[in-house]
């Protein structure tokens, strides 16, 4: 089943990026043949671990969410740009790499984070402990100041992004 | 002409953050510094170029693929940025610090 779907899926995504190269109902036949090989070649790949519990996913209010999310993201992924930009002219860094626990329980809000939080401002996701679900994150700037406290505050080091992750597919 | 301008907006915003980010990566001091300047700067800069080009195509069907090819690229940047960094740790590289922050054992890998 997860076989099927995920083939499926994926001969889907290489069709729509083919489309138009020929004329056998816009595709031409080698397309239709390669695809359909590299579409059982990825299912059979990945079918233990696509799919797995990620039914949730379904559920069109999560959706609505990501979509509302892209716009603090991409304003976060613009202003991370800047940042960077200025760190590369100056030189004002103060690298280290510091834990986070911000407490999520899937797998996917966890990706969620993780890239997130790569691409927003002063922060890299390196590593994760999946037995607690932290996060260790190098930080271009440490200040001092937040790693006092323990139990630590992610929002200085990553605004409100768990939050997000949370929402989305916690 | 409209598009045209936004189009070329686009294109030079996306080649100077690129440009950030090969600077970055000769100028920062560490291997996790550098990982920064790659894993946002040019991840920003090839989605600004390719909207550029998008905008530049108008709508026809190649724009939905560029248009694909740009969320592949938002996905698959930080998973590939995350991958290295890990590997970096993983084989026990520290980073550079201006001064001790952080007790020791809080920067080694725990497993």
């Amino acid at each position: 089943m997860r076989f099927l779907v995920t083939a499926i899926v994926a001969y889907l995504l290489y069709l729509l990026l083919t489309i138009g190269s020929g004329t056998l109902l816009l595709w031409n036949a080698a397309e239709l043949i390669i695809g359909a090989i590299f579409a059982l070649v990825v299912a059979a790949l990945v079918k233990n671990r696509y799919l797995k519990r990620s039914l949730r996913m379904l559920n069109p209010v999560r959706w609505f969410i990501w979509f509302i999310y892209l716009f603090p993201f991409l304003f976060a992924m613009a202003q991370a740009n800047v940042d960077v930009a200025y760190r590369v002219l100056t030189g004002r860094i103060n690298p280290g790499i510091v834990k986070i626990s911000p407490k999520l329980k899937t797998d996917m809000a966890l990706t969620i984070l993780a890239n997130s939080i790569t691409l927003t401002p002063g922060t890299l996701s390196i590593n994760v402990d999946e037995e607690t679900n932290d996060l260790y994150v190098h930080w271009i700037n440490v200040k001092p100041e937040v790693l006092k406290e323990m139990p630590r505050d992610y929002h200085p080091i990553c605004n409100s992004f768990p939050d997000w992750a949370r929402r989305i597919a916690g | 002409m409209a598009g045209m301008i936004i189009a070329i907006v686009l294109m030079v915003a996306g080649v100077f953050f690129l440009t950030v980010s090969a600077l970055g990566l000769l100028r920062f001091p560490d291997f996790y510094a550098r990982t920064h300047a790659v894993g946002k700067s040019e991840t920003l800069g090839s989605i600004l170029t390719l909207s550029g080009l998008a905008v530049y195509n108008g709508l026809e069907l190649s724009t939905v693929k560029i248009l694909f090819i740009l969320g592949f690229v938002l996905v698959a940047n930080p998973t590939a940025t995350h991958a290295i960094a890990r590997a970096a740790l993983r084989t026990g590289l520290q980073p550079w610090t201006r001064k001790k922050v952080e007790p020791r054992e809080k920067r080694t890998e725990p497993s």
